[in-house]
């Protein structure tokens, strides 16, 4: 048996989710531990740029009802509208907190919070543009990482930096009683011992070859939840941002069209204006992004390869784009090679963000279909962020929106939690078997023999999603990719990592990180393929339509025979009518 | 392009060597990171050194190249006189290669409690501050704790234990100057203190390796005025 520590809380996770859950619990005198396979402020949370949506008022009218409806719509109506409810209506709630913390958020004239408008946002039910999302110039994801970390340095949390986590260990009767973990600096794997787990482990877009994710993204709560017999929903949902820098992927912020920027083609059109006859630049992301692949594919990209097209912003002054947008300008500068003040930023859709994810009813437990019902609590589970599936952002997620939800979601899971803690005083006892996953695991690495080599399948995954599974997805190319990647996965048998060193060893994080990418981006490949409509950011162009009847309903992936089950979305508020199904235009 | 690469693993190593890369690389806009990602792909798997964001804003990858400190995923490659010489940060304990401990970084950090410090009943909306009053933490709270400036400065290298550092002492302007908090005394009375705040001399390595333009040598000084004048 490996070496344990006991805690009452595990959170496994250092990003935004985490943090604002570890905070609930912590300040509510319970024994937390924030496992994290970097130093929390390197989480991904921190390249957030554009801001945290809330209806605040504070610049125009607005209510949280219209910000809930803005997101039924924005979700094509696959997102569970009484999550929505939840998330929307405490949307102002949880800003007003994270200000109190002391969040550097920009201010208007009059002291509150500055707001900018971003794509999808609409008064009074699809009106007039809203201006709801609440920014700290274009760094707040930034801003709020810190914020965070800095409240739970004040909460005395107790951070395992650099520890990276392996399996959940849970036992016969489906309770989740902590999670495995290696300690990255000595190579020294411990068990984490909790009555709750709570997976905050973000996004694993760096399954495609070109995304916006930094390089940690690689979806380990995800390929923990799949080993350990769980089901993963919606994983055919991943955006692709607009406005990626091309090749590099860095984030250009909807920010930028925002505070009045607007795409150009090589024409020197203002295409959008074509695409979204009411909301232009400002349309939802996976519309922009399809009118921007659809002007690459008629031959009006832009560059000699015609392969991206224009953001132009230096129109609004080079004073507005130095104080709102200057981690854009630095990004420009620096990866685009073009200063935003003088010369339009050249942009593709590029990789950017998973709808899909673990399944979790509205207090973030991780549910799944067992005996009782498609939604059954998995006892002493939790996932918040982006590695779950509430589901707030159905088929396409607003803008602003994914910060809103660490923070609301992180808070209900710290509080549920607690509750839980409350009720399941005494632990169960560990399975004899409780290491093994994770020992098997390394023990597999350090054996191993053959020439293949983690980079290698790695890359070659991301070409196959890239090529297989993009914007635009068809039968034929699917079904292509799930045989070009299972031929990946086989000759994931024969990698080795020749490093066997014990201490901070970064080829062997790869490797597990790698068997956490690959399940991540099969049930990518067969979710897609199954569903035959086109809906949100899953655009087939056998299956041009969307398709109430058969498809008003979640995915359920489980890696056993790559079984697929379905779930009703639930299209029942909290308290408010239900916004029924209608055709999405803008 | 020619590298030139500190290596050091404890576990195989008796003290730290120079290892030296060719790489066929076409640096045309990339930059340092970009390099030692192909050589840990192709050349060599047991290179070990930390990334995440790779775009300037995680700070997970400063490092000493050519001899000074910067993150090597803005460091532009083109330019960089070879063989380009990469090192960890200077003066901190390595645990491998390129990876220090930084735990004494974020000591110092968390010693200088970088957090709002208010003690009224917070109000149902937000607390106001004005423009210009939210203008004073720009070129503060933007930093990355990457530890550039603190591992470059000098009086950190004589008392890493005591000093503070540029880094920490950023963060504790930055809460100071912010119209919400109410502790400004009580962080008075800790900087207070001849190594804590005092051994800046004024050098200001800092100002001229921080990646992301800050100063936190300006920061220092507007502490010390702060001090001059409350013992007045």
């Amino acid at each position: 048996m490996i070496p344990k520590r006991t805690f009452d809380a595990v959170i496994i996770g250092g990003g935004g989710a985490g943090l604002r859950a570890a905070l609930q619990m912590a300040q509510a005198d319970l024994k937390v531990a924030v496992i994290s396979k970097v130093f929390p402020t390197r989480s991904h949370t921190v390249s957030a740029q554009g801001g945290i949506t809330a209806a605040l008022g504070n610049v125009s009218d607005d209510d949280w009802h219209w910000h809930m409806y803005d997101t039924v719509k924005g979700s094509d109506y696959l997102g569970d509208q009484d999550a929505i409810e939840f998330m929307c209506r405490n949307a102002p709630t949880a800003v007003y907190e994270l200000e109190h913390m002391g969040l550097p958020f920009s201010r208007l004239d009059n002291g509150k919070i500055y707001q900018r408008p971003f794509g999808g946002q609409s008064q009074n039910f699809g009106g007039e543009q809203a201006v709801r999302t609440c920014a700290a110039a274009d760094r707040t994801g930034h801003a709020l990482l810190h914020t965070l970390y800095q409240r739970n340095i004040a909460a005395r949390t107790q951070f395992f930096e650099e520890f990276f986590a392996l399996d959940l260990i849970r036992d016969e009767e489906g309770y989740v009683l902590g999670v495995s973990a290696l300690e990255i600096e000595t190579g020294q794997p411990w068990l984490f011992e909790a009555r709750v787990t709570l997976l905050a482990t973000g996004g694993g877009a760096r399954i495609f070859r070109h995304s916006t994710n930094a390089h940690i993204n690689s979806g380990d709560g995800l390929g923990m939840i799949l080993r350990a017999g769980l089901p993963l929903e919606d994983m055919e949902f991943w955006q692709f941002h607009p406005t990626g820098i091309p090749e590099i992927g860095s984030l250009i912020t909807e920010g930028v069209r925002g505070e009045g920027g607007y795409l150009l083609n090589k024409d020197n059109e203002r295409f959008m204006l074509r695409y979204a006859p009411n909301a232009h630049d400002l349309a939802s992301r996976d519309v922009v992004s399809r009118a921007i692949a659809q002007e690459i594919l008629a031959g009006r990209g832009c560059g000699p390869h015609g392969d991206f097209v224009y953001l132009k912003i230096d129109h609004i002054g080079a004073d507005k784009i130095k104080s709102r947008l200057p981690g854009i300008r630095e990004l420009s500068m620096q990866f685009a090679g073009v200063d935003p003040c003088e010369a339009p930023i050249p942009v593709t859709p590029t990789a950017h963000y998973m709808m899909g994810g673990i399944p979790t009813n509205l207090h973030a437990q991780v549910v799944t279909p067992e005996r009782y019902g498609p939604e059954e609590a998995v006892p002493g589970l939790y996932a918040v962020g982006e590695c779950a599936c509430v589901s707030v952002h159905g088929a396409n997620r607003l803008g602003g929106n994914s910060l809103l939800d660490l923070v609301v979601f992180g808070r209900a899971a710290g509080n549920h939690a607690i509750e839980y803690l409350r009720e399941n005083t005494i632990p169960r006892p560990l399975p004899a078997d409780a290491s093994d996953l994770a020992t098997g695991r390394l023990a597999r690495w350090d054996k191993a023999k053959g020439n293949e080599r983690v980079p290698k399948l790695r890359a070659e995954m991301q070409r196959i999603l890239q090529e297989h599974c993009g914007v635009y997805r068809r039968e034929d190319l699917l079904k292509e990719g799930i045989e070009k990647l299972g031929q990946v996965e086989a000759r994931l048998q024969d990698a080795v990592i020749e490093d066997r060193s014990k201490m901070f060893n970064t080829a062997r994080l790869e490797a597990l990180e790698l068997e956490n990418l690959l399940p991540i981006a099969r049930a990518t490949l067969v979710s897609a393929l199954a569903r035959t409509e086109s809906r949100g950011a899953h655009s087939r162009e056998d299956y041009p339509k969307r398709d109430d009847d058969q498809w008003l309903r979640h995915t359920l992936y489980s890696r056993e025979n790559d079984q697929l089950d379905y779930k009703p979305v639930r299209l029942k508020p909290l308290t408010v009518e239900t916004f029924q199904p209608k055709e999405r235009t803008y | 392009m020619k590298f030139r690469i500190y290596r050091y693993d404890p576990e195989s190593d008796a003290k730290p060597r120079m290892q030296e890369y060719v790489l066929d690389f076409d640096p045309q806009g990339k930059k340092v990171l970009d390099a030692l990602i192909a050589i840990k792909e192709t050349l060599d798997e047991s290179l070990a050194f930390r990334r995440s964001c790779r775009e300037g804003v995680c700070g997970s990858d400063g490092l000493n190249i050519n001899g000074v400190n910067s993150l090597a995923c803005v460091t532009a490659l083109e330019g960089l006189k070879e063989p380009i010489d990469i090192r960890p940060l200077p003066r901190l304990a390595v645990i491998r290669d390129l990876i220090v401990d930084m735990g004494q970084f974020y000591q110092h950090y968390k010693a200088v409690k970088p957090y709002l410090i208010n003690l009224d009943p917070e109000p149902e909306n937000e607390r106001l501050q004005s423009p210009e009053e939210r203008a004073e933490l720009d070129g503060l709270y933007e930093c990355i704790l990457c530890g550039c400036c603190t591992t470059s400065c000098p009086s950190f290298w004589w008392n890493p234990d005591k000093f503070l550092g540029p880094a920490a002492l950023l963060q504790a302007y930055r809460v100071i100057a912010d119209t919400r908090d109410q502790a400004t005394d009580e962080r008075l009375d800790y900087l207070e203190d001849p190594y804590r705040l005092f051994r800046c001399h004024g050098i200001m390595n800092c100002v001229e390796v921080c990646p992301k333009g800050l100063n936190p040598t300006e920061a220092i000084g507007k502490i010390k005025t702060l001090l001059v004048k409350r013992s007045l």
